[in-house]
């Protein structure tokens, strides 16, 4: 199984390899969540969603379900 | 002569848009709706050279041309319609310099509708502090336009602004993206269907109709062409996308430097205290808190003088033109009370929206929505229902509007329909004064009984909304895709003209809306209460005289009047419903009271002012609505206003649904009347019960 959004620790930073689903909205595509653009995992909410990420230099918030979806490398710092 | 030209405003949610249009048009501005939806829209003046006026549109913001809602869809249709009156003569982009790699993205889109087209760059004032540097020149030549850098909280770059929209004429059309590039085949076989039409503006239409199916399009006939799935539309925006962000990553590469060492904020700080799971609740609840505390406090002071102030008012007429007859008694007794009823409103109303303001242009309220979202959802709420549940303690007509940027239709829907439940300003007056009259004043733990009966009332308000959107969520059945897409900006010290436009814009917006209907129904009203069906009403002299003659002076004077309010129309009206509303405690005069509020709640007292002030002939010292409602007593002697009658009326206020507007509003942002009128029957029906409830059990 590739690593999604949602398996990120707080304050690692992966490059998005996937964000083709039909269930990601167009508008965080239009956000920059695009294949080879990077994402850091800023914050997670109490009971752990949404999700507080900056994409591409977007800082943004989603859901766990959607996170889920958005397939990613991890970046060993 | 001078000239007149359209000039439309365009950009990001959260790039300062609305400063910049602050800026250029300072109080020459009004706000109204597009035609047929409740999109608002903002309009103003601007002078940019001795002969050339500029007719300013805020539009609102969006983050592309592909729109997934209906104030982003204002944009497009605007943008597509070159008959609109408002089709603009140049489109001014309004974007963040710390955000510019996102806000190009709409920019090159506006562009390639071969617009004239003119880019802001905002918050220019941030730059250093974020090791920003610019190399302007190139970015105009690449991106084939002019820029301005802004700062509207410094007043920079406005006057370059205003020339270079003076300039118009000189700016390129020429677009940035060639459209073809996106997909050869696709757009290949586009421009053989329609060799005549720009390629680009028939993609956007093509796209926008998968989504917005309606739309008219007579001049194009897509019947000889082969239309693609929404899946495959999809696709094709998303490789738009990623074209449009190579162009601007390959501009960007070159025009603009980022030290990030230099990079200062404090955003990182922040977060870590504003949402911690602890810390971050506290901190919220504690604003809550404030904002209430405040808003009584506070407000109270001028509230009481515009009461005494509208009484005095009312006294002078009735003083100053004694021989006026029914005119002066109209102006005196329906329209200074109905509009006084309404001018009492505003300093709550401002001080509400000055809180909301303050929290939304500083960035705290995005931090409440990543917060609130997970609790929010147990309850088939979203994190962004919180917006309109606090704003609903206002006024739940803004408050609804507020619900358009929930993407998920079934939280939204849900936020529309529990909204009206939390306490909304214009139940206050009556909360107030029952309160006054029938808790007994004392304390418990240093807070009186009566504020504790006030937040009570506030906690049920709530506390109803969460568990009727608990049961609507278990109800509903919908198929459409959620999803949650939430832009936390930069913290940021709120600007003051800001906050004070939007104060003093939504202020008036309220006063004359819920104006007009007052002041209309407190005329009908007492037209139906000094008049009524010949016999009875036009002999109460002769009738009472009769029936009591032992009485005389002030006395029969009384009897008279309360005879003649009791025979007319709206006597007659009251008396016809009260078998129904004698149940729950109350008479005829409170169920006429209980009729009018179903236009808008704040009339209840205003109806009681005036169907009390009519019914007494005498100027005895109980002028104030108060004494006269706790004077008021059955025909058998008993008190009206008791402990077990009034917890009734207070509860039915809490839970029915009296306001035409919001009803209005409803229906309107949900397209049907199915919604509005199960709140109006479903909240209107759960109140007659529980007041019932409560008066049998507490009688």
């Amino acid at each position: 199984m590739p690593l999604t959004i949602a398996d990120l620790k707080k304050g690692e930073r992966a490059t998005i390899i996937d964000s083709s689903s039909e269930d990601i909205p167009l508008k965080l595509l239009e956000m920059g969540c695009l294949p080879g653009n990077i994402v850091e995992l800023l914050q997670i909410a109490p009971f752990h969603d949404p999700l507080y990420l900056n994409i591409n230099d977007s800082y943004l918030a989603i859901r766990m379900e959607t996170a889920a979806l958005i397939l990613i490398d991890i970046i060993n710092e | 002569m001078s000239k007149q030209i359209n000039v439309a405003l365009i950009g990001n949610p959260n790039t300062g848009k609305t400063s910049v249009f602050n800026a250029l048009t300072g109080l020459s501005q009004k706000v109204g709706n597009y035609p047929g939806i409740t999109v608002d829209k903002k309009e103003g003046f601007c002078k940019v050279s001795r002969n050339l006026k500029a007719h300013i549109l805020d539009l609102p913001g969006t983050y592309s041309l592909n729109a997934s809602s209906l104030d982003e869809n204002v944009v497009i249709e605007l943008l597509l319609n070159k008959n609109d009156k408002d089709y603009p003569d140049v489109a001014v982009i309004v974007s963040d310099v710390e955000n510019l790699k996102r806000n190009l993205l709409l920019f090159t889109q506006i562009k390639d509708l071969k617009i004239p087209t003119i880019l802001v760059i905002n918050m220019a004032d941030r730059m250093p502090r974020k090791g920003i540097t610019l190399n302007i020149d190139l970015l105009e030549e690449q991106l084939k336009t002019k820029i301005a850098l802004v700062s509207t909280r410094k007043n920079e770059g406005i006057e370059h602004l205003k020339n270079l929209i003076g300039n118009f004429k000189a700016l390129s059309t020429e677009a940035n993206l060639d459209t073809s590039t996106i997909d050869s085949d696709y757009f290949a076989s586009l421009r053989k269907a329609f060799p005549n039409q720009d390629l680009y503006k028939l993609w956007v239409v093509i796209s926008q109709d998968a989504n917005f199916g309606k739309i008219d399009r007579n001049e194009l006939d897509f019947s000889k062409f082969k239309t693609k799935t929404k899946s495959e539309l999809k696709r094709l925006q998303q490789k738009e996308t990623i074209k449009r962000y190579q162009f601007i990553n390959n501009i960007l590469k070159e025009g603009q430097v980022i030290d990030e060492s230099k990079a200062t904020g404090y955003r990182a700080q922040l977060d870590r205290i504003l949402t911690h799971k602890i810390w971050g609740y506290a901190i919220f609840f504690v604003i809550l808190l404030t904002i209430f505390q405040v808003i009584y406090d506070w407000a109270t002071i001028p509230m009481d003088f515009i009461d005494s102030s509208f009484a005095s008012l009312a006294e002078w007429i009735k003083v100053t033109f004694p021989g006026g007859g029914k005119l002066t008694n109209l102006i005196a007794e329906g329209v200074v009370s109905g509009i006084g009823g309404i001018v009492i409103f505003i300093p709550q109303i401002a001080f509400l929206f000055l809180f909301i303001s303050v929290l939304e242009e500083s960035g705290y309220m995005s931090r409440v929505v990543f917060l609130m979202d997970r609790v929010m959802r147990r309850f088939g709420l979203s994190g962004k229902s919180v917006v309109p549940l606090i704003s609903g303690t206002a006024c739940a007509i803004p408050a609804i509007m507020a619900t358009r940027n929930i993407e998920n239709w079934k939280e939204r829907l849900i936020t529309i329909l529990v909204t009206p439940f939390t306490t909304c300003s214009a139940r206050l007056p009556v909360y107030l004064i029952i309160i006054a009259l029938v808790i007994p004043e004392g304390r418990f733990l240093g807070l009186s009984y009566q504020a504790l009966t006030l937040m009570l009332l506030y906690l049920i308000g709530f506390g109803m909304a969460v568990f009727s959107a608990y049961i609507l969520d278990k109800i509903l059945k919908t198929n459409r895709k959620t999803f949650f897409v939430i832009e936390m900006p930069s913290y940021k010290v709120p600007l003051l003209k800001n906050v004070a436009l939007t104060v003093l814009e939504k202020t008036k917006t309220f006063v004359f809306e819920a104006g007009k209907i007052i002041l209309a129904i407190s005329i009908v009203l007492w037209i139906l209460a000094s008049y009524g069906p010949e016999k009875s009403f036009n002999n109460a002299e002769t009738i009472v005289e009769e029936s009591f003659p032992e009485l005389r002076g002030e006395q029969l004077e009384n009897k008279v009047a309360a005879y003649k309010l009791e025979h007319s129309f709206i006597g007659i009206i009251g008396k016809t419903i009260e078998p129904a509303i004698r149940p729950l405690g109350y008479d005829w005069k409170i169920g006429i009271g209980i009729v009018a509020s179903f236009a808008a709640r704040e009339v209840f007292v205003g109806t009681l002012a005036t169907i009390y002030s009519v019914g007494s002939a005498t100027e005895d010292d109980d002028k104030t609505i108060k004494n006269r409602m706790a004077n008021e007593v059955h025909d058998n002697g008993e008190k009206v206003f008791t402990l077990a009658s009034g917890i009734s009326l207070l509860l039915f206020y809490a839970f029915a649904m009296q306001c035409m507007s919001t009803l209005a509003v409803v229906k309107r942002e949900t397209n049907t009347w199915k919604w509005p009128m199960i709140q109006l029957f479903g909240m209107s029906f759960i109140a007659y019960i529980i007041a019932l409830i409560s008066f049998q059990i507490l009688n």
